[in-house]
């Protein structure tokens, strides 16, 4: 009895607007490019409330030009989710969502050249009791593999329009915009048995979702289906909780089962997936494929998982990632600056000078600076990503790395967002939303500030050259500390990583569980298109946060006022960061540390890079990121008040050491923030990350003192 | 004919046909929607260049998972002819 009990009943939109379609697919089955297609460049990004996973909600028009809302839910194998974006999908369709009201029919996308295993989530949908399309993507792929599908057939069977697609070279698209325009559309006619030791419980809670939860009758059997095979591990904000009632009947029964030994999840996964098989049955036609042998994709991954050549592979990627991050994004970050500084100074002329004018200039246009400057290595990052996913290289790294990384507890998915916090952490941790387990997510966010990043190499640099007596300093001694810097914060994170996993963040086992997707093209448009929504997204959600605490420390180290004639370096002494760097100073002295590197501390909160502008201005000393020697000799014939001078090798490495491991960037801490949508983490990993700072400074600084130095 | 083994057992490019899964566990039911279930053929394609994790062949789609996980599985190989 597959599809028996037609009830082909129609169901029209809601009166008085146009009913809003949710895209829904497997990860890999070209559903963002089909969205891309189907709503060109009229898509608003954004978050869903309570929870980082974006929400992408955008219009197709029809022949006629009616408006059609379409959200894009993300990727999901099923509806039992099994991370924060399958759980938004879930709630969503299943109207748990208070935020977002449910989509009134849903567009099902699949991968025509893997059907079997996609049509898993559509059998769930089909059980929501919603009007479905299901559009067959990636014909050409199937029809290569020498797979055929009987379009039709499976329409009968499933009693909703099925439209075949290349949503790639824009096929089907006209066909698929004259189903979605329809006034009415079928309800889906497909039925499956439900096995027979778990039919009275789905009629029990489907009954209580009815009466205790007020869920529609058809959503209440699909949601009392769910419910069996829900993990329930993954809660996410926003969505609203069962009923007593439900929950306790669902308890009651699963304590029956298992006194059976009746395995109730797997009982459903595997009649569904027996009237998959009967569907496919009727529907495929399995050819012989267009080419015999091993396939482009096993060839490539031939070379590319290969123990020698896969690092070789991976190693060379990753250094022209890491390369243009560093160095191309560098004439766009010159330019930025360069602008900022014009503007600044345009400012400066046309306006008297006053309060208002530095407010203006050295707050807001400086502020703005401190924004846009990310903007470069941020949309780099998230091309090269964009490309690795959608060539499906990303999978592979992933597959290479896992084993290395799982030796802290962590999965291959945490090594691109780790290893771009290198060049700077905002991208890097920004590029975490790959990572689907929200534990290993937050482990990795927690831990990236903590991979030197391109922001530090002034402060190592000036250090390095004041540490060195003389003008020129040994190339061996450069490298050689700046290695050690390097290693110290990588060590560090992984450290803290492991720690953080066993203890924190103690999660279940980690798991690996990844399709490999064969290789294929990259589609350019859509990588351009993700970067700059998530370019755009950094300046709207971060960028704001960003200039207000820099328009903050400005007016830290600004005000009060010296008296009239004061000197920059008075001024600064005189101000509340002045006052904070003599307030800090009993608990920084112990590191070797004065008031005055203390201002340099708070100043360079900001960012670090910071640290040596404040310097300059501290010492008096006119420098450049260009030329340092007049700050270092500054630094050289600074004094304790007792004449003791007081950037000793000792303090300067102590210094270097400090910036290893504290958290001295309020951008990140902005985008922390946002990205885990709370201020516990930021404010957690702020403390941590400094007071590790402390303690490792504290102790190399009393045994330096020890030896001597 | 030889009695099933574990899918970590399996030689590279073997085939075999899915016999148990352990009987709980959310890495398994999620392993269950990804197609792999008893009854099911599978082919261990690859190892990654560290021997874990490992790719498999199901239902014409690549999937990797960790040894530690395919321990758990038993699989009937077919037997090499």
């Amino acid at each position: 009895m597959n599809a028996s009990s037609a009830v082909s009943k129609t169901v029209g939109g809601p009166p008085g607007r146009a009913p809003v379609y949710a895209l829904v697919g497997n990860p890999n089955c070209g559903k963002s490019t089909l969205f891309n297609a189907l709503t060109g460049l009229k898509q608003k990004v954004g978050n869903y409330p309570g929870v980082t996973v974006e929400k992408k909600v955008g219009t197709a028009y029809s022949q006629h030009g009616q408006p059609m809302p379409v959200i894009d839910l993300p990727g999901a194998y099923s509806l039992a989710a099994r991370s924060p974006d399958e759980a938004v999908t879930r709630d969503m369709l299943l109207g748990r969502r208070l935020d977002t009201a449910a989509p009134d029919r849903i567009l099902c996308i699949v991968d025509a050249s893997n059907l079997e295993r996609n049509l898993y989530l559509v059998h769930q949908i089909l059980d929501l009791g919603r009007p479905v399309i299901v559009v067959l993507n990636m014909m050409d792929l199937a029809a290569k593999a020498g797979v055929r599908i009987k379009v039709e057939r499976l329409e009968k069977e499933l009693g909703i329009p099925v439209i075949p697609c290349e949503a790639a070279h824009g096929r089907g698209l006209i066909e698929l915009k004259l189903a979605m325009s329809r006034p009415d559309l079928p309800l889906p006619r497909h039925r499956w048995d439900i096995p027979s030791p778990i039919a009275p419980a789905v009629s029990e809670l489907q009954a209580s979702l009815l009466e205790n939860d007020r869920k529609a009758p058809l959503s209440a059997r699909a949601e009392a289906l769910l419910l069996l095979t829900d993990q329930d591990s993954v809660r996410v904000a926003g969505s609203t909780p069962l009923s007593s009632r439900t929950t306790d009947i669902l308890q009651s029964w699963k304590v029956r089962w298992e006194g059976q030994g009746v395995d109730w999840a797997a009982t459903l996964v595997a009649s569904r997936y027996d009237a998959i098989a009967r569907l496919c049955a009727d529907v495929l036609e399995r050819g012989t494929p267009e080419q015999e042998g091993a396939s482009l994709s096993d060839r490539i991954d031939g070379v590319v998982t290969h123990p020698v050549w896969g690092w070789l592979v991976l190693g060379g990627l990753m250094g022209a990632l890491f390369l243009s991050i560093f160095t191309l994004a560098e004439y766009p970050m010159t330019w930025i600056d360069d602008h900022i500084a014009q503007a600044a100074d345009a400012v400066k002329a046309a306006m008297p000078p006053g309060d208002l004018r530095d407010l203006i200039t050295d707050g807001a246009i400086a502020g703005v600076g401190g924004v846009l400057i990310f903007l470069p290595q941020i949309l780099i990052l998230f091309f090269f990503i964009g490309l690795l996913e959608s060539t499906g290289y990303m999978a592979r790294a992933a597959f290479i790395m896992d084993r290395l990384m799982s030796r802290v507890g962590l999965n291959g998915k945490s090594f691109i967002p780790l290893l771009s916090s290198y060049a700077c952490a905002i991208p890097g941790i920004m590029a975490t939303r790959t990572i689907e387990d929200a534990k290993d997510r937050l482990v990795t966010i927690l831990v990236a500030p903590l991979m030197s990043c391109s922001a530090r190499l002034p402060v190592y640099l000036l250090m390095i050259a004041a540490l060195v007596p003389g003008d020129t300093i040994p190339v061996g001694t450069k490298v050689g500390l700046m290695l050690l810097m390097y290693a110290l914060g990588t060590s560090a994170a992984f450290g803290f990583a492991w720690l953080f996993k066993r203890t924190l963040l103690k999660g279940e086992p980690p798991l690996m569980i990844m399709e490999l997707p064969p290789y294929r093209l990259p589609r350019v448009r859509d990588v351009i298109l993700q970067m700059v929504e998530r370019g755009g997204l950094f300046l709207r959600r971060a960028g704001t946060l960003i200039l207000g605490i820099s328009i903050v420390l400005w007016f830290l180290s600004t005000y009060p006022k010296a008296p009239e004639g004061a000197t920059a370096q008075a001024q600064m002494a005189h101000s509340f960061a002045g006052q904070a760097g003599q307030l800090i100073e009993p608990v920084i002295r112990p590191l070797g540390f004065d008031w005055q590197i203390g201002i340099g501390l708070i100043a360079s909160f900001a960012a670090r890079e910071v640290f040596v502008s404040t310097m300059g201005v501290v010492f008096n000393a006119q420098s450049d990121a260009d030329d340092t020697a007049p700050l270092r000799q500054a630094l050289a014939s600074a004094r304790w008040p007792d004449g003791a001078p007081l950037f000793t090798p000792l303090v300067c490495l102590t210094l270097m050491i400090f910036y290893v491991f504290a958290m001295q960037c309020v951008s990140t801490i902005a985008v922390v923030r946002r990205e885990t949508n709370s201020w516990r983490w930021p404010l957690f990993q702020l403390a941590y990350m400094t007071g590790t700072a402390w303690v490792v400074c504290f102790a190399v600084a009393s045994i330096g003192r020890l030896l001597g130095y | 004919m030889s009695g099933p083994i574990s899918l970590s057992k399996l030689a590279l490019g073997q085939q075999a046909v899915l016999r148990s899964f352990p009987p709980a566990g959310a890495a398994f039911l999620r392993l269950r929607e990804m197609g792999l279930l008893p009854g099911t053929r599978l082919i261990l394609v690859r190892q990654a260049p560290l021997g874990d994790p490992l790719e498999i062949e199901v239902r014409g789609y690549r999937l990797s998972l960790r040894r530690a996980e395919a321990e758990c599985i038993l699989v009937d190989p077919d037997s090499p002819s």
